[in-house]
């Protein structure tokens, strides 16, 4: 058994790997970043630190999630922090890792972000991978 | 700070405090090293932890002059190194030898912090046991010496944490304030978040300064340094340095401290030559070695750049080979880069001979690792015969960095000050924009260069600039269109993430006061972003930058009797038409009356009719002249040849202009042969009582009067005027006095003292007495009565 975090991203639950998360918040205003990909939404302040803001729709090739959305989960990637925008969370709770059933044919960015499977009551939920929704950059893959 | 040579001294201390701390932090971090070796001589990763020990203390030692810690560790290298080529076995008469030599290596530290004394019979002993057949040696008494330290050493995690604290507390402070402006403000309150914003701040500063040094701290060490080894070595050296004020994070200097040190032996004992081998090579008999320090984008660059002979690499090859680092096929498979590389293998050496100054070559391996320990790199460029430059490229993190805040629309960006030659306002007519095909380009004063607008660059505003900020990069220059420069700040700047750094035109990121997050902007990046094309700038090598004169600028004029001359532009002032009515022919000089001022006027020919003539102001720094012209034609560069002239005169030659023969006025002539009288302000001397008064409130008075006020002579200087308190006793009269006295009314009718406060009758007494009794140069004076004013012989 594994401890994961039910969120909800582009209306979907999802299930992130708790390891994954540093923290929950409400993040602040956030400044844009000229000339980055679209999914990055911009910076934001969280306490000391400066975290990236991720915009999780876009960055899933969904409709971009709303200005408007302020929880996030923070994550830490390579030394840097990322807030990944969610729609909303639940709470955690253990579930045991599935793979992720044949034939099921994911679109978009839930191909390559999603890594397996929980059931919750029945209800199966995408175990999503924080660091795979990250833009792919130039500097990233040459590094 | 500012003055190296009294300040040595100091600096040694300070240098020698460090490598004390610094030694015995490494023993303790190092015991468990030399327990583990203990139990087990053969494990490779331990002794090079020993290894890498004694060399360090060795490179120290040698530098900060402490020969019998440099013969020890020394002797532990040479052993070390002949069980790492396994020409030894680390037995346990060799490991207990090395050992007793660390532990007195500790002991003699000990003794040097302590200022004690150290017997040092027992030290032959010591080097004698690490022979081969030696007996084992007698274990010395530890001294246990420990004085307390003036200085503490912190954990750098420590001051991170710190820093980070500090920024929680101007984030709170921040929000603190905008809670209270929302509700109604009780002076009271206000005031202690006033008190509590200041000390804040000045915390922040304080807790930002323990992290951040100038690069200085390191280059001040390196000219002793390169002269001493070079010395050692009967080479000798030039040393340039360049860019110490180069800030970086304390932590990166330490680490790079070392590596510096090391790669900078290396250059002098194996890059550079002999002096005999330069001469025969064909190149200066001294070598020359520049270290410069620079910022490139979210970077510092250290380049360490010598002119010597290079790295061999078919020598490290065939090392690499013989060392069986490296099989026959993957040497035949490597490129030149890659075989230039091998250097940095641990174990391998470029030179054979065994020196006190490097060792062995050994330390590169170090040096690489140290290096990319800070995140950093380290790039070779070798020149075989040539020079070698070393470039060592360590991360900008946590740097403070004094930046410009410009604002576009809405968004605001930093950007590094250093990289901004200058801040201008689109309005007035030192600006035009001109549309060149689909660029735009900018001309200020005279100066065209590409224009970027950060708006439309950002998709951010769509108004037009109104202040450009020219920003210079290593390719060349542009102006950088923005709405509005808004402030100046002290950033600490991180690296951004991967995703923000893709966008090629940040430096980093930092969290201001504000609390909202900004970006830092990288200068060449938006160039690039731009589509920016410089035409390459061809470098000057430095070898031969000392034979390059830099030409001399100078105005060509026609002079009034017709003939073209040109006189150096540094000496010219400014020119300016004057009407010919202020120059007369008086006390057997041409004269020029410049507002209540006389100048000494020089004239080629004569006015003639004119009433108007245009005059050049000359200034030497003291003293002020001119020159008559009929008129300024344009600034030219100086032909290096210039035919001397005959005789003596104002003339120093004639140079070849345009096809043309122009005169070049010599401006040491003019200013020698006129009796020039100094531009400066009469000299008021101050016959100081000792109480301050004269200094502290006559002398703004006076100043502003456009009197100078001294308390003692210089060597040249003459006083116009001495002031002096009426129960002073002034012998001999350097100049006409006036006397000061404390009561309202005075002795005497013909007492001639004036009250001290009494302002205009001062004022209008010195002037008085200047006029009536002019100076008579003293030939002798002496002060019987006074120290405060020195004498003058």
């Amino acid at each position: 058994m594994e401890l994961f975090l039910i969120a909800h991203i582009a209306g979907r639950g999802v299930a992130i790997p708790a390891d994954q998360v540093a923290s929950v918040v409400d993040i602040g205003d956030v400044v844009a970043v000229p000339r980055a990909e679209p999914s990055v939404r911009g910076l934001a302040a969280l306490r000391s630190r400066v975290v990236t803001v991720i915009d999780t729709g876009t960055a899933l090739g969904l409709a971009p999630t709303p200005d408007a959305a302020r929880r996030a989960v923070i994550t830490q990637v390579d030394g840097h922090h990322y807030a990944i925008l969610v729609d909303s969370l639940e709470d955690v709770a253990p579930f045991e890792r599935l793979p992720l059933s044949s034939g099921l044919a994911l679109n978009h960015g839930w191909a390559s972000a999603a890594t397996g499977l929980v059931e919750r009551d029945g209800e199966p939920l995408l175990v999503l991978d924080l660091a795979t929704i990250l833009p792919v950059s130039a500097v990233q893959s040459a590094a | 700070m500012t003055v190296p040579t009294t300040r040595f001294g100091a600096r040694m201390d300070d240098l020698l405090q460090d490598f004390i701390a610094e030694t015995r932090e490494t023993l303790e971090a190092l015991s468990g090293e030399i327990v583990a070796w203990e139990a087990a001589p053969d494990d490779r990763a331990r002794l090079d932890a020993i290894f890498r020990f004694v060399h360090t203390v060795k490179g120290s030692c040698g530098f900060l002059d402490l020969p019998r810690l440099g013969r020890l560790s020394h002797a532990a290298e040479d052993v070390l190194m002949a069980v790492r080529e396994g020409k030894r076995v680390p037995d346990t008469a060799l490991v207990d030898a090395v050992l007793a030599i660390v532990d007195r290596i500790g002991d003699l530290v000990e003794a040097i912090d302590g200022g004690m004394a150290l017997d040092d019979s027992s030290e032959d002993l010591l080097i004698a046991a690490l022979a081969p057949d030696a007996a084992p040696a007698t274990q010395s008494a530890h001294v246990a010496v420990r004085t307390a330290s003036r200085s503490v050493r912190l954990n750098v995690d420590l001051l991170d944490r710190m820093m980070s604290g500090m920024s929680d507390m101007v984030l709170a402070r921040n929000e603190l304030a905008r809670r209270l402006r929302d509700t109604e403000g009780d002076p009271h309150v206000e005031a202690a978040l006033e008190r509590l914003s200041l000390t804040v701040a000045d915390m922040r500063d304080t807790v930002t300064r323990t992290r951040m040094q100038k690069i200085e701290a390191l280059f001040s060490a390196l000219p002793r340094m390169v002269r001493d080894t070079a010395a050692e070595l009967g080479k000798t050296v030039s040393l340039t340095i360049e860019g110490s004020d180069v800030e970086l994070d304390r932590e990166m200097i330490e680490l790079i401290r070392d590596p510096l040190a090391h790669i900078i032996r290396n250059s002098v004992d194996h890059g550079i030559e002999t002096p005999a081998d330069r001469l025969a090579a064909g190149k200066p008999a001294s070598g020359r070695l520049l270290v410069s320090a620079r910022q490139a984008g979210n970077q510092i660059l250290v380049e360490i750049e010598d002119d010597g002979r290079g790295i061999d690499v078919e020598r490290i090859v065939a090392k690499a080979r013989e060392h069986r680092l490296r099989t026959d096929a993957q040497i035949a498979a490597m490129d030149d880069a890659a075989r230039l590389d091998l250097i940095f293998e641990a174990g391998l050496s470029s030179r054979d001979a065994v020196t006190a100054i490097s060792g062995r070559g050994v330390g590169m391996d170090v040096v690489r690792a140290n290096i990319e320990q800070t995140g950093g790199r380290i790039a070779l460029t070798n020149q075989p015969g040539k020079g070698l430059r070393i470039v060592i490229h360590v991360p900008l993190t946590l740097s403070i960095l004094s930046t410009i805040i410009v604002g576009v629309g809405t968004q605001r960006f930093a950007l590094a000050r250093q990289s901004i030659e200058e801040i201008v306002k689109v309005r007035g007519d030192q600006v035009r924009i001109d549309a060149i095909g689909d660029a735009v380009a900018v001309s200020v004063r005279g100066r065209r260069m590409p224009l970027v607008s950060l708006g439309a660059l950002f998709g951010l505003g769509i108004g037009d600039p109104s202040t450009l900020v020219i920003v210079s990069t290593r390719e060349g220059d542009y102006a950088l269109g923005v709405d509005d420069v808004l402030d100046t700040e002290e950033l600490v700047v991180k690296p951004a993430s991967p995703q923000v750094m893709a966008t090629g035109v940040y430096a980093g990121q930092t969290l201001p006061d504000s609390g909202l997050p900004m970006l830092l902007l990288d200068g060449a990046g938006i160039a690039a972003a731009a589509g920016l094309r410089f035409a390459p700038i061809t470098i000057a090598d430095t070898v031969d930058a000392e034979d390059v004169v830099p030409g001399v600028a100078a105005l060509l004029f026609e002079d009034l009797d017709g003939h073209r001359r040109v006189l150096a532009l540094a000496v010219i002032d400014r020119v300016e038409p004057v009407p010919t009515a202020s120059i007369c022919w008086s006390a057997g000089a041409m004269r020029l009356a410049v507002g209540e001022a006389i100048i000494p006027l020089h004239m080629v020919g004569d006015l003639a009719d004119r009433t108007e003539v245009a005059v050049l102001r000359l200034t030497d720094g003291d003293s002020e002249m001119a020159y008559a012209i009929a008129e300024a034609i344009e600034i030219v560069t100086l032909p290096a040849h210039i035919a001397p002239a005959r005789g003596t005169g104002p003339i120093a030659g004639v140079v070849m202009i345009a096809g043309e023969q122009v005169e070049v006025v010599d401006p040491y002539a003019l200013f020698a042969s006129e009796p020039v009288r100094p531009a400066s302000r009469p000299v008021c001397l101050l016959h100081s009582d000792g109480s301050g008064w004269m200094e502290t409130f006559l002398t703004p008075a006076l100043e502003a009067s456009g009197y100078r006020c001294v308390t003692r002579l210089g060597v040249d200087e003459t006083a116009a005027i001495v002031l002096a308190m009426e129960d002073a006793s002034i012998e001999p009269r350097v100049a006409p006095v006036v006397t000061l006295r404390r009561n309202r009314t005075g002795a005497g009718a013909d007492d001639g003292s004036i009250y001290r406060y009494d302002r205009p009758a001062l004022i209008e007494e010195i002037a008085r007495r200047m006029m009536a009794d002019p100076v008579v140069p003293p030939v002798c004076m002496a002060w019987p009565t006074t120290t405060a004013i020195g004498g003058r012989g």
